[in-house]
C-alpha cells in the first residue's frame, strides 16, 4: 500500500479517525469495567468492615482519614458497644515502605502489649514520646502519631453517633446507596454519547 | 527465521532498555521496592509495548508523516488507559501500589521510541516480536532490581523471608537505595560484558 | 504559613526527582553542564506551572461530563499542544528567550514529571503539608514549587557532575553508573529533610 501524503486533508482525517476509534474503544471498555471496579471497591470496604468488627455483630465500624507522613491515609476502626477497639484496617496509605507502612500490623500485634491497641479504650491514645502509653513504630513517630490521631478521631465520631443509637450504621448504608445512584447516572450519561 | 529470533533477543540482551539504552528510568527506580512490584510494572509496560507496536505497524501507511508523533501518542495513551481500567477492575491491589506510574507509561521513552524506531518501519509480526523482546527485557531488569532491593532492604525475596525479619538495610527500599542498587547492577553488567 | 510550607515540602522534603522519582530522564540526560541544566529548569518551571493550571480546569470538565477515563489521553495531548504553542509564541514574542529555552521544549513533552504532577494535582492526590486543602491555588503553588525542586536538584547535580568529569573514574563505572551513584548520595542528603514539614 502507498504511504499517505502529508496533505492537510489527510493529516486531519487520519488524526480524527484515530482519536474517534480510540475514544470509542475506551468508552466501551470503561462501561464494561465500571461495574467491576465499583464492585471491587465495595468488596474491599465490606471485607475491611468484617475484619475490624472481628465477629461482633453489635459493633460499629467507622472510617476516618488523617494526614500521615507521606500523604493522607484512610483507616477503618471497629468499636464494641462500650467503645473499646475491636480492630482496625488501613484502607489506603502512602507511608514509607518498611517504616511507616508497618502500621498495617504494628498496632494489632498481640505479642507486644506495649504497641497493641486492640481491646483498649480509644479517645486519648498517645505515643509514649508524647506522654501516652502506646509504643510508636521504630523510626516512624510521625506516622504513629497520625495513626493514633485517626483512631481518636474515629472514637470521637463513634461517641457523636452513639447518642442516636444505630444511626451511624444506617447512615453508612444510605451513603453507599447514594453513591451507587450517582454512578448509575454517570453510566447512562456516557452511553448517551 | 533467524531474523525474527534476532529481533526478539535484541531487546532482551543486546539492547536491553534499562541496562544498555538507559530508558524508562522513572518507573525502574520508583516501582522496584519489591520483586513483585517491579515485575508487575514490567508486565504492564510489556502489554502496552506489544499492543502499540502492532497497531502502529498496521497503521504505518495510513498516518501521514507530519502528524505521526501525535497519532502514535494517541494509540499509546489508548492502550495505557486500557491497562488502567483493566487493572482497576481485576487487579486493584497491584494498581494501588503502582498508582501514578501506570498512566505514566505514556511518557515512557521506550514505548514511543520503539514505535518511532521500529514499528513505523517494519512488518506487524516483527514489530510484535520487537515489542515482546523489549518488554521482556524491561520486565527482567525491573524484576532483578526489585528482587535485589527487596533482599537487601527487608531480607525477603518475592515475599519469602530469607533472612530473619530485622536483617535488612532499609535504605535499599527507600529512594537513595534505588539509585545505588541500579548503579552497582550496571557496573556488574559492564564488567561481565567486557570479559 | 501553609503556602510557605508547600514550598518547603515540595522543594526539599518530597523532592520530585530525588524522592518521588519523576523526571529522571532529563535529570540524567541534561545534567552534564550547569548552563544547560539552568535552561532546562527554567523551561520546566514555565511549562509545569502552566500545564497544571490548564489540566486542572480540563479535569473539572471531565468530571462534570463523567469522562474521567479519558484523562491520560487528553492530558498528554494537551501538554504536547501546550509545549508546541509555547514554542511558537516564544519564537515570535521573545527570540532571546527562545534561543535559551527552545532546544529544551520538545524534550519536555516526554518529561514524566509534567504529566505526573498534572495527574496528581487533578486527582487531588498531591502531597501537601498538613492543614493545606487540595484546590486550584494550592495545586498551582504545588506545581510551581515542584518545578523549583526539580531545578534545584538538576542544578546541584550538574554542579557535581562538572567536578566529577575531571576525576578518574573506574572504567566500568563511567557514564550512567557513576551518575546514578552520585544521585543516590544526593538523595540520601535530601532524606535528611524528611520530617521537617
Amino acid at each position: 500500500m502507498e504511504k499517505l501524503q502529508s496533505s492537510f486533508k489527510n493529516m486531519v482525517l487520519s488524526l480524527v479517525i484515530i482519536s474517534m476509534v480510540a475514544a470509542g474503544l475506551l468508552a466501551g471498555v470503561y462501561i464494561l469495567t465500571l461495574e467491576n471496579i465499583n464492585a471491587q471497591k465495595k468488596a474491599k470496604q465490606e471485607a475491611a468492615k468484617l475484619a475490624v468488627l472481628a465477629g461482633h455483630e453489635d459493633g460499629t465500624a467507622i472510617e476516618t482519614a488523617v494526614d500521615g507522613f507521606g500523604g493522607t491515609f484512610r483507616v477503618m476502626v471497629g468499636f464494641d458497644a462500650e467503645g473499646n477497639i475491636l480492630g482496625y484496617e488501613i484502607l489506603e496509605h502512602q507511608e514509607t515502605p518498611g517504616l511507616g507502612s508497618h502500621m498495617v500490623h504494628w498496632f494489632k500485634n498481640a505479642d507486644k502489649p506495649g504497641q497493641n491497641i486492640i481491646g483498649r479504650k480509644a479517645g486519648e491514645l498517645q505515643v509514649s514520646k508524647d506522654g501516652g502509653d502506646v509504643d510508636a513504630i521504630t523510626a516512624a513517630t510521625i506516622t504513629s502519631r497520625a495513626f493514633l490521631k485517626a483512631i481518636n478521631q474515629a472514637y470521637a465520631e463513634f461517641k457523636g453517633t452513639e447518642a442516636n443509637t444505630g444511626a451511624s450504621q444506617l447512615q453508612q448504608t444510605e451513603a453507599v446507596e447514594e453513591e451507587v445512584i450517582i454512578i448509575e447516572e454517570k453510566e447512562t450519561e456516557v452511553s448517551h454519547e | 527465521m533467524s531474523n525474527a529470533l534476532k529481533t526478539f533477543t535484541n531487546g532482551l540482551l543486546k539492547e536491553n532498555p534499562t541496562f544498555v539504552l538507559v530508558l524508562g528510568m522513572c518507573p525502574t527506580l520508583a516501582t522496584t521496592t519489591s520483586a513483585i512490584n517491579g515485575m508487575s510494572m514490567g508486565l504492564a509496560t510489556l502489554f502496552v509495548l506489544v499492543c502499540s507496536n502492532v497497531v502502529i505497524s498496521m497503521l504505518k501507511n495510513l498516518i501521514p508523516d507530519k502528524v505521526r508523533i501525535p497519532a502514535f501518542i494517541v494509540v499509546i495513551a489508548t492502550f495505557v488507559t486500557l491497562v488502567q481500567l483493566l487493572m482497576q477492575a481485576y487487579l486493584p491491589a497491584i494498581y494501588d501500589v503502582l498508582g501514578l506510574f501506570i498512566p505514566l507509561i505514556v511518557v515512557n521513552c521506550i514505548v514511543l521510541g520503539r514505535a518511532e524506531a521500529f514499528a513505523a518501519k517494519n512488518s506487524v509480526g516483527l514489530s510484535a516480536l520487537d515489542g515482546l523482546g523489549m518488554g521482556l527485557g524491561f520486565t527482567l531488569a525491573l524484576t532483578i532490581l526489585g528482587a535485589i532491593r527487596e533482599l537487601l532492604g527487608t531480607g525477603a525475596c518475592f515475599g519469602w523471608h530469607i533472612f530473619p525479619d530485622n536483617y535488612g538495610a532499609l535504605v535499599f527500599v527507600l529512594a537513595p537505595g534505588a539509585f545505588i542498587a541500579l548503579a552497582y547492577l550496571m557496573v556488574i553488567i559492564n564488567k561481565l560484558q567486557k570479559k | 504559613m501553609v503556602y510557605f510550607l508547600i514550598f518547603i515540602s515540595a522543594i526539599f522534603v518530597n523532592n520530585i526527582v530525588l524522592s518521588q522519582f519523576l523526571g529522571i530522564c532529563p535529570f540524567l540526560g541534561v545534567s552534564k553542564k550547569i548552563d544547560t541544566a539552568m535552561g532546562m529548569s527554567a523551561a520546566v518551571i514555565f511549562v509545569l506551572t502552566l500545564a497544571t493550571v490548564v489540566t486542572y480546569l480540563l479535569q473539572m470538565l471531565l468530571v462534570k461530563w463523567g469522562l474521567e477515563f479519558l484523562q491520560t489521553i487528553l492530558f498528554i495531548l494537551i501538554i504536547a499542544a501546550l509545549v508546541q504553542m509555547i514554542e511558537i509564541m516564544l519564537k515570535k514574542v521573545s527570540p532571546a528567550l527562545y534561543q535559551a529555552l527552545g532546544v529544551f521544549l520538545p524534550l519536555i513533552t516526554t518529561n514524566c514529571c509534567i504529566l505526573g504532577v498534572a495527574i496528581l494535582v487533578a486527582n487531588g492526590t498531591e502531597k501537601l503539608p498538613m492543614g493545606a486543602e487540595h484546590g486550584m491555588l494550592t495545586g498551582t503553588l504545588f506545581a510551581f514549587a515542584t518545578a523549583l525542586g526539580f531545578g534545584l536538584a538538576l542544578i546541584l547535580f550538574a554542579g557535581i557532575r562538572e567536578q566529577l568529569a575531571m576525576n578518574k573514574v573506574p572504567e566500568a563505572m563511567k557514564g550512567t553508573p557513576i551518575a546514578l551513584l552520585t544521585a543516590g548520595l544526593l538523595a540520601m542528603a535530601f532524606m535528611g529533610f524528611s520530617g521537617v514539614v
